[in-house]
């Protein structure tokens, strides 16, 4: 068994020295009618070989995003990530280490997790950031609970421009909890009144820019509604290369902002293990959930990292503690770091802008075609498109043809009378070609 | 500390008229380590004995301060939060955390003096 | 000709005496500054082209001024962050002892496959009958790890062990109010020693904890467990084995109990690493249970993260099962994403689940299978009972001679005489090159070490550590307080001011003020 270096000679002795005749004796404390006797009903071990074949034969039976033109987003984003990135995450110190809880033997992770705080916090526009958690819609969730521990209030209210899945998110947490949770309808067109939804028992309106449908939001004026209220405005976004060219929410006047880190550093891989961002205001710290890493000095005066502020955590304050999470999303971190390391903010100018004027294009070329038309006025690289044939069966025929066209928002919203509308998106990896085989395609089923 | 009485908790209140000044003792700063932040009360709030007034954070742990008395919070030490390490220091002194006004003084009866507290540390060694 | 050209080979008068340099490197241990301090704003490593001219359609929403992010060039990226790697510790440098984490070895064909495009380039939303492979993985993981637990149903998406637990406790919250009993059911049950999610969970869906003492001998007691029952209770959590390495040997009799209250059972999965193939929890009685693919299943810890905490559930709890999940019909799989017209609770996270640990995971079963598992968790055990043996006749344990499963548990009380702490004794295990164990973990025993080496470590390995540590116990023991006191001493940084970090929190690199 190549994974167990232990033989038989070794575990004789082992025994011996333990002073136990078989491996069984140690087992004793296991009620003897529930020990197995007999092996799990699962197949035996298998080589490396056949076990390269077995899940080879399952991977070629999905339809790889890179080999189809591909025009999906609606939360999770197709980007080009640097060979190096990959590369670097792989290196052993950083694959097979642990949370950074010795300091001393783990300045690479806790340097990391400063700097990945420092390009989130710049990113985001906010004061500070933490050091990630599981994922934006975990994240959107977390940050709800932190604006109830702050405002003492108990109520969110969700812009229907919300990703329904993290509106979702947020529901569960609400329903357990016994909180809150006004849902606004969806909003195509971002022309609700969500100030008018914020009362004085409202802790947070939860906003996203860009938001599900697309459409580009401005922050500044639902945050004065909810400040007027004694509310906080918390801001998500899904695409967080958007924030390369888009005014960021912290400009805006976010109190809490959240996301998805993915579109950076880190691949589909059908969603998960994705990272969540999570950034807010140096006053709000102590109710901050998730890890944090700090600078201080070794015994030897030199600049140091370390985990800190940790008796927010549930290791220390359990049932007190700000969240119950534990795990950050490290290598996932580090991905997007390194990633936006390479970048710069030079680079995510660029990129952000070839997004831009790819999704632009593409719309053009779209909104040409007979019968469909782009509901959006703003978008950065994701819009929306009402066709005249139901979205769900359009989007099996261009799956059919060998196009993975969008989502069809029928999808997320069964029952939001929407089943006419496509989310579109475009990035830097969508060349003329694909546009062109889109355009043409969708109109053949139309 | 003049008249300082001690709860089993090792908090601390020393009455000064009819209102009670309240910290940690020595011992408790001593086992808690490096103070790094305190979560004082609200002036104004109301406090059973026994009731959970503040938190003494240090680095590794978070320890629940209950209030020895019962009675209405008159005043918090801000000085805490720009300089916790005042409980680490001075805890019987600077490093007081709030002063109640006692609503129940008979209570005080209830506590140990220094003398008594000082057997009670030796008996949980 | 003969070479006549000599040069001195003994080791002369280099010592390991501390030596200053210019660049504060030390040979192959170098410093490395932050990227803010190295990269140049206008740099970038990554070429793309500026888009020819063209109408935006960002409206007012166009960012104005810096960012402030620095780029570096691909040389210096890899250099950067080469650099840092090497100042960690992992699996693949040595033993990493740390109890209830399960580090064991993190097999390199779990990432070959994860990588695989068909299983790496996929999207979520993509039209189910796009991605029939990966569904597919899904459902045999499930299948296997239902099977393995002996339970009857799992929800696959929870991102980590803690937010399985989360799962499984709304999982159960839900199932009490399909009773009608959720206003009255709203006490959980936790052991002392229990790992500080298993509270935390409770609280946050608004349950108060009541605590539950484990015996003397470290097992919760039925009796215990009886008198803490009652109308209110929810739900018990236990972990098993438990945080001291024990078996809960009670554990039938205990789950009869709470489930006779009119509760549920709850178990913390962390250390399923000892009972794999030797006994399953669905026969023990429990109602749900996560359990963590990072620990357990190989998938790598990456410097703390991600993890994947699937959640095995019981008859009882299967109909509130979280969507989504995978369903088998006729010749095709499906995917179930709105909890409509069913009992599921909710959705615990945007998407399906870590996909790419699920992939990792079903990698390290397939090459393990089911004899290879129960080989592993005979390992696991054996190995943390031998080095058991062959420390405890100089480190304390709270249970004597007892047997333990895959975890050692020592206490402090060897140390008293000698005025160190295990926290001292951690450091000078750095020196040594070993990662320390968990120290201060179970809070239930004083100065805890607890040591937990898996199946992954050969006999030699075992060994070196065994007599390292024996080295370092007979040194402590011995009076010497250098190695100890001033530890670590080699490891690229010294003892780090933690009060500081947290009185004066520095959580991100600012620009410093022009002079």
């Amino acid at each position: 068994m190549r994974y167990l270096p232990l033989d038989s000679t070794d575990r004789a002795l082992m025994l011996a020295r333990v002073g136990v005749a078989h491996v069984d004796e140690l087992f004793a404390d296991i009620p003897a009618d529930k020990r197995l006797s007999a092996l799990i009903d699962i197949p035996r071990a298998k080589s490396e070989i056949e076990v390269e074949r077995a899940l080879a034969s399952l991977a070629t039976r999905n339809v790889a995003a890179g080999s189809v033109p591909f025009f999906l987003g609606a939360g999770a984003y197709r980007h080009h990530v640097p060979a190096s990135v990959d590369h670097l995450i792989q290196r052993s110190e950083f694959l097979t280490s642990y949370t950074p809880y010795q300091p001393e033997i783990a300045q690479g992770t806790s340097q990391v997790l400063f700097e990945f705080q420092t390009q989130v916090a710049a990113l985001t526009g906010m004061e500070i950031a933490n050091a990630s958690m599981y994922d934006g819609s975990t994240a959107c969730g977390e940050a709800v609970l932190m604006a109830h521990r702050l405002t003492r209030r108990k109520k969110a209210v969700l812009s229907g421009g919300l990703h329904p899945q993290y509106a979702d998110v947020v529901a569960t947490l609400a329903n357990m909890a016994s909180d809150e949770v006004n849902r606004l309808p969806p909003d195509i067109l971002a022309s609700e009144d969500i100030a008018a939804a914020i009362d004085d028992r409202t802790s947070c309106v939860v906003v996203q820019t860009p938001d599900f449908f697309g459409n580009l939001r401005d922050l500044a004026p639902i945050k004065a509604a909810a400040q007027a209220k004694g509310a906080l405005l918390i801001a998500v976004f899904t695409e967080a290369a958007s924030l390369g060219l888009v005014r960021s929410p912290g400009e805006m006047g976010a109190d809490i902002v959240v996301g998805e880190g993915q579109s950076i550093g880190n691949a589909l891989n059908f969603g998960g293990p994705y990272v969540g961002l999570f950034a807010t205001q140096l006053k709000y710290v102590r109710q901050m959930p998730g890890r944090l890493a700090g600078e201080t000095i070794d015994a030897e005066g030199k600049r140091s990292f370390v985990l800190t502020l940790s008796t927010r955590e549930q290791h220390i304050r359990r049932e007190k503690a700000t969240s119950n999470i534990c795990t950050n999303s490290g290598l996932c971190a580090l991905a997007f770091s390194i990633h936006m390391s390479l970048l710069g903010q030079t680079g995510l100018q660029r990129l952000a802008k070839v997004n831009h004027a790819n999704a632009v294009q593409l719309a053009d070329r779209l909104a040409g075609l007979k019968g469909v038309s782009v509901v959006n006025e703003c978008f950065f690289n994701e819009f929306t498109i009402r066709t005249p044939r139901a979205a769900g069966e359009l989007i099996e025929a261009l799956a059919k043809k060998g196009i993975i066209g969008g989502l069809p928002v029928s999808r997320l919203l069964p029952e939001a009378g929407l089943d006419d509308l496509i989310v579109v998106a475009n990035t830097e990896m969508n060349s003329d070609a694909d546009r062109a085989a889109y355009a043409a395609i969708l109109a053949e089923c139309l | 500390m003049s008249q300082a009485r001690y709860s089993k908790d090792h908090e601390y209140v020393a009455v000064e008229g009819d209102v009670g000044i309240v910290g940690i003792s020595d011992h408790a700063q001593a086992q808690l380590g490096d103070v790094v932040f305190v979560e004082l009360p609200a002036i104004g709030d109301k406090l059973a004995a026994g009731a959970q007034a503040a938190v003494v954070e240090s680095v590794k742990a978070a320890s629940e301060v209950f209030s020895p008395v019962s009675g209405e919070v008159v005043a918090r030490n801000s000085a805490l939060e720009s300089e916790p390490s005042l409980i680490n220091e001075d805890a019987a002194g600077k490093g007081w955390i709030f002063k109640i006004k006692l609503s129940n003084p008979a209570e005080i009866d209830a506590l140990m003096d220094e003398a008594a507290y000082q057997d009670f540390l030796k008996s949980i060694a | 000709m003969l070479n006549n050209q000599g040069r001195p080979t003994r080791s002369g008068e280099a010592s390991t005496a501390d030596v200053a340099t210019f660049t504060g490197n030390r040979a192959l241990d170098m410093e490395e500054a932050l990227i803010f301090e190295t990269g140049r704003y206008e740099a970038t490593g990554v070429d793309i082209e500026e888009p020819a001219p063209f109408a935006s359609r960002l409206g007012p929403h166009a960012r104005r001024g810096e960012i402030g992010l620095p780029g570096l060039s691909e040389p210096e990226a890899l250099r950067h962050y080469v650099r840092l790697s090497r100042k960690n510790y992992s699996i693949d440098a040595g033993l990493y002892p740390l109890g209830s984490c399960t580090m064991k070895h993190n097999p390199r064909l779990n990432e070959k496959m994860a990588r695989l495009a068909g299983f790496a380039d996929i999207h979520p939303l993509q039209p189910t009958s796009t991605v029939q492979g990966a569904l597919e993985l899904i459902d045999d993981l499930a299948r296997t790890l239902i099977a393995m637990t002996g339970m009857s149903a799992i929800a696959m998406s929870p991102k980590a062990g803690a937010h399985g637990e989360l799962c499984g406790m709304m999982a159960i919250k839900a199932a009490i109010a399909a009773r009608g009993e959720g206003a009255t059911r709203n006490v959980v049950l936790v052991p002392e020693s229990a790992h500080g999610t298993n509270p935390a969970t409770a609280a946050l869906i608004g349950f108060s904890v009541r605590s539950v003492p484990a015996g003397a001998d470290g097992i919760v007691s039925p009796d215990a467990v009886r008198a803490a029952l009652g109308p209110e209770v929810a739900a018990i959590m236990l972990t098993n084995p438990n945080t001291c390495g024990l078996f809960e040997r009670e554990i039938v009799a205990i789950a009869e109990a709470v489930h006779e209250a009119g509760a549920f059972f709850y178990c913390d999965g962390a250390n399923f690493n000892a009972i794999m193939g030797k006994t399953r929890p669905g026969d023990l009685g429990v109602d749900a249970m996560h359990i963590n693919l990072h620990k357990t299943f190989s998938t790598p810890h990456g410097g703390g993260g991600p993890g994947a905490g699937p959640v095995v559930l019981s008859k009882a709890l299967a109909p509130f099962a979280p969507v989504p999940y995978v369903v088998a019909t006729d010749d095709t799989l499906g995917l179930i994403e709105h909890g409509k017209g069913s009992q599921a609770f909710g959705r615990m996270t945007a998407f399906n689940g870590q996909m790419g640990m699920f992939v990792r995971a079903m990698a390290f079963i397939l090459s393990h299978g089911a004899d290879g598992l129960k080989q592993a968790s005979e390992d696991a055990v054996l190995s943390a009972n031998y080095i058991r043996v062959c420390l405890n006749d100089l480190m304390s344990s709270p249970y004597g001679d007892r047997p333990c499963m895959h975890e050692a548990l020592f206490d402090d009380r060897w140390l008293r005489e000698t005025g160190l702490t295990t926290l001292d004794f951690a450091k000078a295990m750095i020196d040594e090159g070993y990662h320390p164990m968990t120290v201060y973990f179970p809070l239930v025993v004083h100065g805890a070490m607890l040591i937990e080496p898996t199946e992954s470590e050969s006999k030699v390995s075992l060994d070196l550590f065994i007599m390292t540590l024996r080295d370092l116990a007979l040194s402590a023991l011995g009076g010497e307080r250098e190695r100890f006191a001033a530890a670590p001493r080699l490891a690229p940084r010294r003892r780090l001011d933690e009060t500081r970090a947290a009185r004066q929190p520095v959580l991100k690199w600012t620009k410093p003020a022009p002079a």
